[in-house]
C-alpha cells in the first residue's frame, strides 16, 4: 500500500507520519507538496499535524484553499481513505469534509500529554482492527483541539455511529469527549491525538498503530 | 546628516577610549551609521569584551570536538558519520521588557544558530529564572512574566516543530527585576555537510534570505549590555517580534538550498543583524563584503542606513553563494515562499562597504570591526557575598511536614504546568522527555544511537562560592548522563552575571570560569560554545552569579530506566552512600531556603575523584540493564529524591532504613553530590559493580506498594502516603501562579 503524506509548508509531523508508515508499519509512503493539485498513485492520504500556513488565523482556515486540498476533496469523494491528524483534523473540518469545528482548548493553553482513548466504533476502515471499547494510550499536542458542534450535529454523529474515539479524561473541553470522528461515508477520519507518535513500544506506546493497520487491511480488501 | 557628538557617543555606550580606537581604525571620524555599527559590534553582548580574556581558560578541544567556540554553534562527533551542533543562548533583557516575544525570539535565535550550520534542530531545553511568585512587592509581575515566557517558548518551539524536552526553573528574589531565559538547542547533521559562516571567493554574491527588515530590535544588542533602569521599560520597541512559521520555512529552505552545493557560507542575522552577519563572515573568510541597502527587502519605507544595518528583525539569514548559481539558490527559497535577494558581493579588500542611494554610507575594515573589539582585563577582587559563615541553630518539629514544604516549594515542585505547554514529542525521537529520567534522551534515527542531555544551574551554590558552585553544576550534569547510561562528550555554558565593572562581580565571573574550566577538564567535557550575559542588574541590584551548563552525551538507543520505581519488592540502593555533611555546607540547600528561610556557609563538598567513580559505577549498572529506576540526589537531598522516585504511574513507594550519625535534618535533606538512588532486582550484581569501582552502595530499603517510610537506626523520621505527597508536588506551581 502507498500512503501519501501531504506537506504544507508548516507541517511538522509529516516526517513522523511518514516514519510510522514506512518503519513501523512496513508500507510505502511518499510526500505530496501542498501546491500540487494531484495526489499521484497513492492508496490513502494522511494530513499530518503542524501549523499548515502558520495558523495565525483560524487553524486550517487558509489550508482549505490550497491546491492539494482540492485534490484531497476529489479523492475523498471517490471513496479514498483520508486520515487527518491534529492540524489535519482542523483542516478537514475547515474544508467541510467533516462537520463541526475545533476551537481553543478550554484551559486556553497548549497541552502535550498522553491521553487514553476509548474506541467507540470498529465499523470504520480506521478502527476495524481494534476491539470495540478498546482503550488506546496516545499522545495529544495542541492548543486548539476543543471539538464543538451544534446538538443536532452531535446527535447525528452519535446516531450514525460516527464518533470513533472519545477521551477518557477530556483534556481540552471537547463536546461529549469527542476525540475523533468520521464523515457520513466513513472514508474520512479526523482525530486530534497523534497515532503516529504511539507507533512503537520504544516511544512509550504502540497503541496508535492499530489505526494504520486498519487502513492497510481495509485497502487490501477493497 | 546626524553629526557625531560626545553625547551621541555616550548614548551608544562607547567610552572615550573606545571612540579613539574607532577613529584610529578608520583614520577619520566615523559617520553616524558607522558609529552605530561599531557600537553594536563592540557591545558586551557581541564582543565579550569583559569575559574574553577569561573564557580562554576553558578547555575547548577533545576527542569528539569538530568545532569549538567561535562559530554559530559548537559541533561534536556522535558517530555513524553524524555530528550534533548545539549551543545555549540567553534572552534575558528582552524577556523582562516583553516576556512573550522576548522568550519566543530567544528560541528563534538559537534555532537559527543551529540550522545555519546545516543541522536540523531536534531538541530544545530551557533554563529559566524568575522572581518569587509570592513576592510581596513583585509577585504579580513575576507571575505575569512566567506566564508570558512559557507561552512564548511554547508558541515558537511548537510551531517550528522542535520538541522542548527538558530544562529547569528556579525562583529567587535576585531575579525579581531580571529574569533569566537561557535556551539550549541541539541539531543533527552529516559530518561532511557542515556549513560555516565564512565569506569566501571574491566576486561571489551575498544573498539576503528570509523576513523583510523592519525597525524592530534596533540596538537590541546594546540594550542587552546595560543595566536596567526605570527607563528600560520604554525600550519595549527594541524587542523583536517572532514569526515561528517563517522560521520553519527558513529552516526547510536553508537545508534544501545547502543540498544544491551552491552555498559557500551562511550566517543568521541575530544580534546586530545585518551588521554582525556581514562583518563576521568577512572577517572569518579574510575577505571584504560590499552591500547595497536599496536591495535589502524592507518592511517599512524611509528606513535610514543606520536603521537597516542595526535592525534585529527576526528570521533572516545572509549567505554567500557560488557566482553564477544564484538561480539554484533562489529557486529553493521561492519554493518556500521566501525572499532571496542578491544584496552585494564578496570583495578582496577586507572592507565592509555599505552603499545606499548611490552613496557609500559606511566603509570599515571587517577584521578590526569583528575581532579587535576592546579587550578588558577588568579589576576583580573577592566575589560579592553577604551571607554569613556561621551556622544558625535549627531543629525540625516535624520532618514529614518539612518534606511536604520542600515538595511544595517553587524550586522543587512539579513543573508540569510549564512543560505540558511544550510539544516535547514532535519528530518522534523523544525517549525520555520532561520529568521521566534524569536526562532528556533523544534517538537519532539516522545513526541508531541516542543523545542524552542535561541542563543545570544553581545560583545559591554559586553565590556562596562561584568556583565550587559551578563545579557542582558540571558534576550534576555529568551524573545525570551517567544515571541514564550515557557518556558525556561535550558541553556548552551560559554565564549570567551582574555588572562586570564592579570588581566584586567581576570576581564572581572569573572564579566561575576558572571553576568551570577545572571541572570540564576533569570530566573531559570540552566547552564547544556558549554565551555570556552580563549587566543583569536592575536599579543597582545584581543577580546572583548564575552559570548554566548543558552537557551532551551519547548512548545506545533503548528504553531508558527512568527515575520512577516500577514495582514493589525491589531493593533500593544508594550508590555513593549516605555521605556526610558539615552543617556549614548545609546553608545552600533547599532545606535551608524553603524550611529555614536562610542562606549561610558553603555549598556541598565535592570530591571529584569519588564523583567520577560513582558516575562510572552508575553508568555501568544502567547500561547493564540491572536498574529498574535510577535518580541522582540533588535539590532536597535523599528524602526529596525518594519522593520523586515514588511519583511514577503506579505510585510505588519505599521503606528505607538508614544507619547514620548525622542529625536527622542533615541526613534526610543534605545535598552532598555523588549519590544516586536505584531500584533493582539484582542487588548482588549492583553491589559487585559498586565494589569494583570503590564506591559504597548500601541496600537501604525496599520498594513497597504504597507509602514512604524512612527510619534511622530504628527511629521513624518520615512516614507519608505517596498520593498525598504527589498531590502537593503536582499542584504547588499552579496554586502559586494563581496568586
Amino acid at each position: 500500500m502507498k500512503f501519501g503524506v501531504v506537506v504544507f509548508p508548516g507541517s511538522n509531523c509529516d516526517h513522523d507520519a511518514w516514519y510510522a508508515v514506512r518503519e513501523n508499519l512496513g508500507q510505502d509512503a511518499e510526500f505530496i507538496w501542498h501546491d500540487s493539485d494531484r495526489l499521484g498513485d497513492v492508496d490513502a492520504v494522511i494530513l499530518p499535524g503542524g501549523f499548515a500556513y502558520g495558523d495565525y488565523l483560524r487553524c486550517g482556515a487558509i489550508a482549505k484553499f490550497s491546491p492539494v486540498m482540492q485534490a484531497v476533496k476529489r479523492f475523498a469523494a471517490d471513496g479514498g481513505l483520508v486520515l487527518g491528524i491534529c492540524n489535519g483534523f482542523q483542516i478537514l473540518v475547515e474544508a467541510g469534509l467533516l462537520p463541526g469545528a475545533l476551537v481553543r482548548n478550554t484551559g486556553l493553553k497548549f497541552v502535550c500529554r498522553e491521553v487514553r482513548l476509548r474506541t467507540e466504533t470498529t465499523d470504520s476502515p480506521f478502527t476495524a482492527a481494534a476491539a470495540k471499547g478498546q482503550i488506546l494510550r496516545v499522545p495529544i499536542a495542541h492548543g486548539e483541539g476543543c471539538y464543538v458542534a451544534d446538538d443536532r450535529t452531535l446527535n447525528a454523529l452519535e446516531a450514525e455511529d460516527r464518533v470513533v474515539f472519545r477521551y477518557l479524561d477530556n483534556p481540552n473541553g471537547s463536546a461529549r469527549d469527542i476525540a475523533g470522528i468520521l464523515n457520513r461515508e466513513r472514508n474520512v477520519m479526523g482525530m486530534m491525538p497523534h497515532p503516529e507518535r504511539a507507533a512503537e513500544a520504544l516511544m512509550g506506546s504502540a497503541d496508535g498503530l492499530v489505526v494504520f493497520r486498519s487502513m492497510v487491511s481495509a485497502l487490501a480488501h477493497a | 546628516m546626524t553629526t557625531v557628538t560626545p553625547e551621541l557617543i555616550a548614548t551608544h555606550q562607547l567610552t572615550e577610549a573606545e571612540y579613539g580606537k574607532i577613529v584610529k581604525i578608520l583614520g577619520r571620524e566615523p559617520s553616524y551609521t558607522e558609529l552605530g555599527i561599531f557600537s553594536v559590534m563592540w557591545s558586551e553582548h557581541c564582543s565579550y569584551k569583559s569575559s574574553r580574556l577569561h573564557l580562554k581558560k576553558l578547555p575547548t578541544r577533545g576527542r569528539y570536538v569538530v568545532q569549538g567556540p567561535g562559530e554559530n554553534a559548537g559541533i561534536v562527533d556522535i558517530g555513524g558519520g553524524y555530528v550534533a551542533a548545539f549551543k545555549i543562548e540567553s534572552h534575558n533583557h528582552p524577556s523582562f521588557i516583553e516576556p512573550f516575544q522576548g522568550a519566543a525570539t530567544g528560541v528563534g535565535g538559537i534555532l537559527r544558530d543551529i540550522f545555519t550550520m546545516g543541522a536540523r534542530p531536534i531538541a530544545v531545553m530551557d533554563a529559566l529564572r524568575f522572581g518569587p511568585l509570592d513576592d510581596p512587592a513583585n509577585g504579580a509581575r513575576n507571575r505575569r512574566i512566567v506566564e508570558g515566557v512559557v507561552a512564548g517558548i511554547a508558541h515558537y518551539g511548537n510551531c517550528f516543530g522542535v520538541p522542548t524536552v527538558g530544562g529547569e526553573c528556579v525562583f529567587e528574589a535576585c531575579y525579581n527585576g531580571n529574569p533569566l531565559i537561557n535556551v539550549f538547542a541541539l541539531g543533527v547533521a552529516k559530518r561532511d555537510e557542515i556549513f560555516y559562516a565564512k565569506a569566501a571567493g571574491v566576486g561571489n554574491p551575498v544573498i539576503y534570505v528570509g523576513a523583510k527588515t523592519g525597525r524592530d530590535g534596533i540596538h537590541g544588542a546594546s540594550m542587552a549590555s546595560a543595566e536596567f533602569t526605570e527607563e528600560s521599560k520604554q525600550k519595549r520597541p527594541n524587542v523583536q517580534v517572532g514569526d515561528p512559521f517563517l522560521e520553519k520555512l527558513l529552516l526547510e529552505a536553508c537545508l534544501e538550498a545547502m543540498q544544491t552545493g551552491a552555498i559557500v557560507g551562511i550566517q543568521d542575522m541575530g544580534a546586530a543583524g545585518l551588521t554582525c552577519s556581514t562583518c563576521e563572515m568577512g572577517s572569518r573568510g579574510g575577505t571584504g563584503i560590499e552591500i547595497e541597502l536599496d536591495r535589502v527587502p524592507q518592511r517599512e519605507t524611509g528606513m535610514t542606513a543606520y536603521e537597516i544595518m542595526l535592525s534585529e528583525s527576526q528570521e533572516r539569514m545572509l549567505l554567500v553563494a557560488e557566482k553564477g548559481r544564484e538561480q539554484e539558490v533562489s529557486r529553493v527559497f521561492h519554493k518556500w515562499g521566501l525572499d532571496a535577494v542578491t544584496v552585494g558581493q564578496v570583495t578582496g579588500d577586507g572592507l565592509l562597504r555599505v552603499r545606499q542611494h548611490g552613496e557609500i554610507v559606511a566603509e570599515i575594515p571587517n577584521q578590526p570591526l569583528a575581532d579587535s573589539a576592546p579587550l578588558y582585563d577588568r579589576p576583580h577582587t573577592k566575589p560579592l557575598r553577604t551571607a554569613p559563615m556561621d551556622v544558625p541553630g535549627f531543629t525540625s518539629r516535624n520532618l514529614t511536614r518539612d518534606l511536604e514544604t520542600l515538595l511544595a516549594s517553587s524550586d522543587i515542585c512539579s513543573k508540569r504546568w510549564i512543560w505540558q505547554q511544550y510539544d516535547y514529542q514532535v519528530r518522534t525521537n523523544t525517549l525520555a522527555g520532561p520529568a521521566t529520567a534524569d536526562a532528556a534522551i533523544l534517538r537519532v534515527k539516522e545513526t541508531g544511537a541516542a543523545l542524552a542531555m542535561s541542563l543545570d544551574g544553581n545560583a545559591r551554590y554559586c553565590y556562596l562560592s562561584p568556583r565550587d558552585g559551578v563545579q557542582l553544576i558540571v558534576a550534576e550534569c555529568c551524573r545525570n548522563l551517567a544515571v541514564v547510561g550515557a557518556d558525556p562528550i561535550g558541553a556548552t555554558n551560559n554565564l549570567n552575571f551582574g555588572n562586570p565593572e564592579r570588581p566584586e562581580i567581576m570576581a564572581q565571573l572569573v572564579e566561575a570560569i576558572e571553576g568551570l574550566a577545572d571541572a570540564c577538564r576533569f570530566f573531559e567535557v570540552p566547552i564547544t560554545g556558549g554565551n555570556v550575559s552580563l549587566y543583569n542588574e536592575t536599579l543597582g541590584e545584581g543577580i546572583w552569579p548564575t552559570p548554566v551548563v548543558g552537557v551532551v552525551g551519547v548512548m545506545k538507543t533503548a528504553a531508558p530506566a527512568g527515575m520512577h520505581f516500577r514495582q514493589p519488592d525491589r531493593s533500593v540502593m544508594l550508590v555513593g552512600g549516605v555521605g556526610t555533611c558539615d552543617p556549614v555546607r548545609f546553608g545552600g540547600t533547599q532545606y535551608a531556603k524553603a524550611v529555614l528561610n536562610a542562606l549561610w556557609g558553603l555549598p556541598p563538598a565535592l570530591d571529584l575523584d569519588h564523583e567520577k567513580r560513582v558516575q562510572a559505577a552508575v553508568r555501568e549498572m544502567s547500561r547493564a540493564g540491572m536498574v529498574e529506576s535510577a535518580h541522582d540526589l540533588s535539590d532536597g537531598g535523599l528524602a526529596v529524591a525518594l519522593a520523586e522516585c515514588s511519583f511514577g504511574p503506579d505510585g510505588v513507594g519505599a521503606e528505607v532504613d538508614l544507619d547514620s550519625d548525622l542529625a536527622s535534618e542533615l541526613l534526610l535533606f543534605h545535598e552532598g553530590p555523588s549519590r544516586a538512588l536505584i531500584s533493582t532486582a539484582e542487588p548482588d550484581r549492583v553491589a559487585e559493580i559498586a565494589a569494583r569501582h570503590g564506591v559504597e552502595a548500601p541496600r537501604v530499603g525496599v520498594t513497597i506498594k504504597e507509602g514512604i517510610v524512612i527510619r534511622n537506626r530504628g527511629t521513624e523520621l518520615i512516614r507519608a502516603r505517596v498520593e498525598a505527597l504527589r498531590d502537593i508536588f503536582e499542584k504547588a506551581l499552579e496554586n502559586k501562579l494563581r496568586g
